[in-house]
C-alpha cells in the first residue's frame, strides 16, 4: 500500500489534520474519514453532479479530485449550510418550493446553486436552469428546482 | 367518503417533513450504514455477452493483503438454488454466473476485502478464461429455431408465450371497412436512480440469520423469493431498508439478486460486506425496461370506430428472465384497449431471451411500450381516414357514464371523465389556432406537428396477473394468486401524540408527509405534531406480499389502509370517551381535541386524556376493550382478484387518465426539435398535495421525453454495450425539459377512501407516444414513418433523407 500523506484542510468550518492514502478520493474521504455522509456518489465519473462541494468557496465534483489536492483548502459540504436550526435560505426555497424528491442529487443542487446565487445573485429564470444543468436529478424533471434556485435568489437578495 | 369540504388539509399545499432530513445531509441511505468490522465487497464481471467460462483462478487475488475471501460462481451454485420465476421452465437464474456467462456485465465473483479500493485491486488479479460463444442481440431472430440458445434446459430463447383472444377479434375483422396495422419498435431504456443499487449483508453461523440492508423497493414478492433462493426459512433473513432510497422507478427491483449475492459472501468469508454499485456496473448490469416489438393491426369501421385490435408483442428480458417478469408482457392486461371502447381482441404475447443486460419493472411498467403501438396505430388510422387525430379519440373513448368500466380483458376501470380532461388540454394548447399554424408553417416549407397520446394510467398491481403467463388450464394445477394488499398502523402515545407506522418504503414520493396530512384530517389535529416512521424491516413491520412502493399504489391501497386503521383508532378513543362521560358514542362530537357531548360543549374531555386513561389506567376502560391505542390495517383492494377462465383480470385496481398535448417544430436542417407548446392533463381522483403531484408529473413527463429522445442502451452487434456511463447514457438534464402547462381533473374514484388513486406513472406511459406522434404529423407532408425511439436527431435526420430520396 502507498504511504499515506498528511494533510490539513477546514471542513465546514472545522479544522482537520490526518493522512490519507494519496489515491484516495475526496469524497470518499468526506464520507468514510470525516463522516461526512450528506455528498453522495451517484457516478464517479464527474457527469451527475452529487458529489458536489465547494473548494475554497468553488463548486468542484468531489468524485474527480483526490482528497490531498484538498491539503490546505476550505471546504463546505452539504452539512456545513444551515446554522444549527436556522436552514439556509437555500435550503428553504427548496423546502418551500420541492425542489427535492429523494433527496439524493440534492448535495449536487444546493452547493451548485450556492456558487451560482455568489456570482449571478439576479439570475434570470435562464440562467438558472443553465446553472444547474450540470447536475442530474432523476426525480423532479428540475423545474421544481429552478424554482427553488429563483426563490432562493429573492430572499437572499432582500436580505 | 368523508365531505371534501372537511378536509384542512388533504388537497393542500403542505411542505414535506423529508426535506428536514434531507436538505442538511442527514438522510438515511444504504451507503450511509457504517457496521462494526465491516469490510467491502468488488465484483467482477463478464465481458463477454456470451461465453463458457473454462476457469476461474483466484489465487493472486487471495494473496492480496487486505482481502478476506473470494466467493465464485462455483461457491454460489452450491450454496443456493435459482430463483424461481413464473413461466413454465424457468432458466438456472443464480445470483453469479455459473459456467456459463450471457451478458456483458454478469457477475462472475465476488471479492471481499477491507476497503472498496483494495477488492477493486484484487479484481485485477483474478483469471477468468472464457470461451465465447455465438450471440443473438435482436428479439425476433432469438425466436427464430436456429438461434444460438442461451439456456440448454429450456432449448430455445422463448420464456412465455402465449396466445389469447377476447370477445370475437375474428368476426370484427370481417365486419371492419377498414385494416390498418404497423411494426413498432421501443427501445430498451431505464430509470437510472442517481443512487444505485446497495446491499450490506451479515450472517450469524451460529442462528444461522442474514440481516440484510439494502435499497429495494417493498418486501414485495421478492423476499420470499431470495429465501427460497438462499433455502433458507423466509424469517431467518431480515431485511432493512432505511428510511431513504435514492429514487426507485423500478429499477430498484432489481437489486434482489445482489441481496442473494452480497449475503452469500458474507456467508462465505464470515464478514459483514457492503457492496455498493458503481455507476458503470448499474448501466451495464442493473436493470433496464423491456425493449418490445409489437405487430400491431386495427380493424376499424369507416366513421372512426375502433371494433378491434390484434397483435403481437415481443418483449426481451434479456440473458435471463426473473420476477417479476414476464410482468412486462402481462401487466397491463386489464388496460390493453387503454382510453377506448375497444371489445375485440387478439392477442399473441412471447417473452424472448438475448445476450443483453436483464429488466425489471421501469416507471409506468410497459405501459409505454403498449401505448407506444396503441396511440401510434390511433393517428395512423385517423391519417387513413382523414379524421382528426383528436376527433377519432373523443368517438372511441369510454363515456363518462359507463363507470366503473370493465374492458374486455377484465380491467375494472373505477371512475374517469376523458372527454373533460381531454378538451381541457386542447384548450390549453388552442389546438385550432395551431392546426393554422401549421397549414401556414407547412406552405413555408417549416414543420409543426401536434402529438396527442390519451392513455390510462393502472395502478396498484394486482399479483394475480402474472399468473396470466400460464393457460389457464395450467393456472388450474398451480396456486392460486390475488392480491394488492398494504399495511399501515398508527398509535397514540399516553400523552396523545400520534405516531404512524408504514412499511410503503418511498423512494421520494413524500409519504411521511401525505400520511401526516390524511391523518390530521381524519382525528382532526395537526399534521405538524404527527410523526411517522416508514422503513422496510422485515422482522420488526407487519406488512403484506404486496408491500413497497411500486405501480402506484400509495395514493390507492396505501391511504386505504391508512384511512381504515386511523378509523379504527378514532373508534376506539370515541368509545372509550363515551364510556368515561357515561354517554354512548354516537352522542359524542370531536372537536379542537376535546370530545364532548353534541349540544352540551361543557361535559367534555380532552383527546390526550382519553389516551392518557388507555394507557395509565386501564381499568377505567370498558370491559373487554385492549389496553393501550393502535390500531393496524392491513387490506387489498376489492378488485384485486385472480384471472377467469378467459384471461380477464383486473391487472391493476385503479385506473387514472392522463393526456398530452404536444406542439414541436423540427428544424429539417439540424433536425432539432423545438417544443412551442405542451399541456399534461391527469385525472388521478382525488388530490392528495398539489406540489407533490406536480414533482411526480414533472418526473415522469421528465423520464417519458428521456425515452423519447435520448435514452437507449445501446448495443453492438458482437453483444458490447455502448452506454457504459453518464456520458454515453444521455439522461435528460434541466436544459433538455420545456415549459409544460400540467392540468388535473378530479374525478374521485369511488374505490379508494379519499377518492385518489396512482399519479406518479402516467406521463412516462403517454409522453413517449406524444412525442413520436408529434415529429410523425410534423414530417408527415415527407411521408416519413415514425415506429421507433428514441428520436435523436440523427435518427430523424435519416428518416428524412429516407423519405425525401424516396419522394424523388
Ligand atoms: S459522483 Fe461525482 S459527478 Fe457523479
Ligand atoms: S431528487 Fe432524486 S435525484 Fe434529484
Amino acid at each position: 500500500m502507498a504511504q499515506r500523506q498528511r494533510i490539513n484542510l477546514k471542513v465546514n468550518g472545522v479544522e482537520y489534520e490526518g493522512e490519507v492514502e494519496p489515491r484516495k478520493l475526496l469524497v470518499d474521504f468526506l464520507r468514510e474519514d470525516l463522516e461526512l455522509l450528506g455528498t453522495h456518489v451517484g457516478c464517479e465519473h464527474g457527469v451527475c453532479g452529487a458529489c458536489t462541494i465547494l473548494l475554497n468557496g468553488k463548486a468542484v465534483r468531489s468524485c474527480l479530485m483526490l482528497a490531498v489536492q484538498a491539503d490546505g483548502a476550505e471546504l463546505t459540504t452539504i452539512e456545513g449550510l444551515a446554522q444549527g436550526a436556522q436552514l439556509h435560505p437555500i435550503q428553504e426555497a427548496f423546502h418551500e418550493h420541492h425542489g427535492l424528491q429523494c433527496g439524493f442529487c440534492t448535495p449536487g443542487m444546493l452547493l451548485t446553486s450556492h456558487e451560482f446565487l455568489q456570482e449571478n445573485p439576479s439570475p434570470t429564470r435562464e440562467e438558472a436552469k443553465k446553472a444547474i444543468s450540470g447536475v442530474l436529478c432523476r426525480c423532479t424533471g428540475y423545474k421544481q428546482v429552478i424554482d427553488s434556485v429563483m426563490a432562493a435568489a429573492e430572499t437572499m437578495k432582500n436580505e | 367518503m368523508p365531505d371534501p369540504e372537511a378536509r384542512r388539509w388533504v388537497g393542500k399545499r403542505y411542505k414535506r417533513k423529508e426535506d428536514l432530513r434531507l436538505l442538511i445531509g442527514e438522510g438515511k441511505f444504504v451507503d450511509d450504514i457504517q457496521l462494526p468490522k465491516m469490510k467491502h465487497a468488488a465484483i467482477i464481471r463478464s465481458p463477454y455477452p456470451h461465453a463458457l467460462i473454462k476457469n476461474i483462478d483466484t489465487t493472486q487475488a487471495e494473496k492480496l493483503p487486505g482481502v478476506r475471501g473470494i466467493l465464485t460462481g462455483q461457491d454460489v451454485k452450491e450454496m443456493s438454488k435459482p430463483f424461481p420465476c413464473g413461466v413454465p421452465i424457468p432458466p438456472k437464474y443464480y445470483s453469479c454466473a455459473v459456467d456459463k456467462v450471457r451478458y456483458v456485465g454478469e457477475p462472475v465473483a465476488v471479492v471481499v476485502a477491507d476497503s472498496r479500493y483494495i477488492a477493486e485491486d484484487a479484481l485485477d488479479l483474478i483469471q477468468v478464461d472464457y470461451e465465447p460463444l455465438p450471440v443473438v442481440m435482436d428479439i425476433e431472430e432469438a425466436a427464430e429455431p436456429d438461434a444460438p440458445v442461451l439456456h440448454d434446459n429450456i432449448g430455445s430463447n422463448i420464456y412465455s408465450h402465449r396466445l389469447m383472444q377476447y370477445g370475437e377479434p375474428a368476426k370484427a375483422f370481417e365486419e371492419a371497412d377498414l385494416l390498418v396495422k404497423g411494426k413498432f419498435l421501443f427501445p430498451k431504456y431505464g430509470s437510472t436512480p442517481i443512487e444505485t443499487y446497495a446491499v450490506v449483508a451479515s450472517y450469524n453461523p451460529v442462528n444461522q440469520e442474514f440481516v440484510i440492508y439494502n435499497n429495494y423497493q417493498g418486501p414485495f414478492v421478492n423476499h420470499s423469493l431470495v429465501a427460497l433462493a438462499l433455502g433458507i426459512p423466509e424469517n431467518k433473513m431480515r431485511w432493512i431498508v432505511p428510511t431513504d432510497i435514492g429514487g426507485g422507478f423500478g429499477t430498484k427491483t432489481g437489486v434482489f439478486p445482489y441481496i442473494a449475492l452480497i449475503a452469500l459472501a458474507s456467508k462465505k468469508t464470515g464478514m459483514t460486506v457492503k457492496w455498493i454499485e458503481d455507476r458503470r456496473e448499474h448501466l451495464l448490469a442493473s436493470a433496464t425496461g423491456t425493449d418490445r416489438v409489437t405487430y400491431m393491426e386495427a380493424a376499424v369501421k369507416r366513421d372512426g370506430t375502433i371494433l378491434a385490435l390484434k397483435d403481437k408483442a415481443m418483449d426481451n428480458t434479456g440473458g435471463y428472465i426473473r420476477a417479476p417478469e414476464p410482468g412486462c408482457a402481462y401487466r397491463s392486461t386489464g388496460n390493453h384497449t387503454g382510453a377506448y371502447q375497444i371489445r375485440h381482441l387478439d392477442r399473441e404475447v412471447m417473452v424472448v431471451g438475448t445476450n443483453k443486460c436483464l429488466t425489471s419493472p421501469n416507471r409506468g411498467y410497459t405501459c409505454q411500450e403498449l401505448y407506444f403501438s396503441v396511440e401510434r396505430l390511433v393517428d395512423m388510422v385517423a391519417a387513413q381516414l382523414g379524421m382528426d387525430p383528436a376527433e377519432i379519440r373523443f368517438k372511441n373513448f369510454i363515456q363518462p357514464d359507463q363507470f366503473p368500466y370493465t374492458t374486455a380483458t377484465g380491467g375494472i376501470y373505477d371512475a374517469g371523465n376523458y372527454q373533460k380532461a381531454f378538451q381541457k388540454a386542447l384548450d390549453i394548447v388552442d389546438y385550432p389556432k395551431w392546426r393554422q399554424e401549421q397549414e401556414k408553417a407547412r406552405q413555408q416549407g417549416r414543420y409543426i406537428g401536434i402529438g396527442i397520446a390519451t392513455i390510462v394510467d393502472p395502478s396498484v398491481t394486482n399479483i394475480a396477473y402474472v399468473t396470466t403467463a400460464l393457460t389457464p388450464e395450467q393456472r388450474a394445477k398451480g396456486h392460486p394468486k390475488s392480491g394488492s394488499g398494504e399495511s399501515m398502523t398508527i398509535k397514540m402515545d399516553p400523552l396523545g401524540q400520534v405516531h404512524v407506522i408504514a412499511c410503503t418504503n418511498p423512494q421520494g414520493q413524500g409519504h411521511e408527509t401525505v400520511i401526516s396530512q390524511i391523518v390530521a384530517d381524519e382525528l382532526g389535529i395537526d399534521p405538524d405534531g404527527i410523526t411517522v416512521s416508514n422503513v422496510v424491516d422485515t422482522h420488526d413491520r407487519v406488512y403484506t406480499i404486496t408491500t413497497g412502493s411500486y405501480s402506484s399504489r400509495f395514493a390507492s391501497v396505501g391511504t386505504n389502509a391508512l384511512v381504515n386503521a386511523t378509523r379504527k383508532l378514532k373508534d376506539k378513543l370515541f368509545k372509550i370517551a363515551a364510556h368515561l362521560l357515561e354517554v354512548s358514542p354516537d352522542e359524542l362530537v370531536l372537536e379542537n381535541q376535546k370530545f364532548h357531548v353534541k349540544d352540551q360543549p361543557e361535559k367534555s374531555i380532552a383527546v390526550r386524556h382519553v389516551a392518557g386513561t388507555a394507557h395509565w389506567h386501564q381499568t377505567a376502560l370498558p370491559e373487554g376493550m385492549d389496553v393501550g391505542l393502535f390500531a393496524s390495517s392491513l387490506i387489498t383492494m376489492p378488485t384485486s382478484k385472480p384471472p377467469d377462465e378467459l384471461d380477464r383480470v383486473d391487472s391493476s385496481n385503479t385506473y387514472g387518465f392522463c393526456c398530452e398535448v404536444i406542439v414541436v417544430e423540427i428544424d429539417p436542417e439540424t433536425c432539432e426539435i423545438k417544443f412551442h407548446k405542451w399541456a399534461s392533463m391527469h385525472d388521478s381522483g382525488t388530490v392528495l398535495n398539489p406540489m407533490i403531484l406536480e414533482g411526480q408529473v414533472m418526473g415522469s413527463i421528465t423520464h417519458g421525453l428521456g425515452g423519447a429522445l435520448y435514452e437507449e442502451f445501446a448495443y453492438d452487434e458482437n453483444g458490447q454495450c455502448l452506454t457504459a456511463s453518464f456520458q454515453d447514457y444521455l439522461c435528460p438534464t434541466s436544459m433538455e425539459v420545456p415549459d409544460i402547462d400540467i392540468g388535473h381533473v378530479e374525478t374521485p374514484s369511488p374505490f379508494t377512501a379519499l377518492g385518489s388513486k396512482g399519479a406518479g406513472e402516467a406521463s412516462c406511459e403517454s409522453v413517449p407516444v406524444a412525442v413520436a406522434n408529434a415529429i410523425a404529423d410534423a414530417l408527415a407532408p415527407l411521408g416519413v414513418v415514425i415506429n421507433e425511439l428514441p428520436l435523436t436527431p440523427s435518427k430523424i435526420w435519416h428518416l428524412i433523407k429516407e423519405a425525401k430520396a424516396k419522394q424523388a
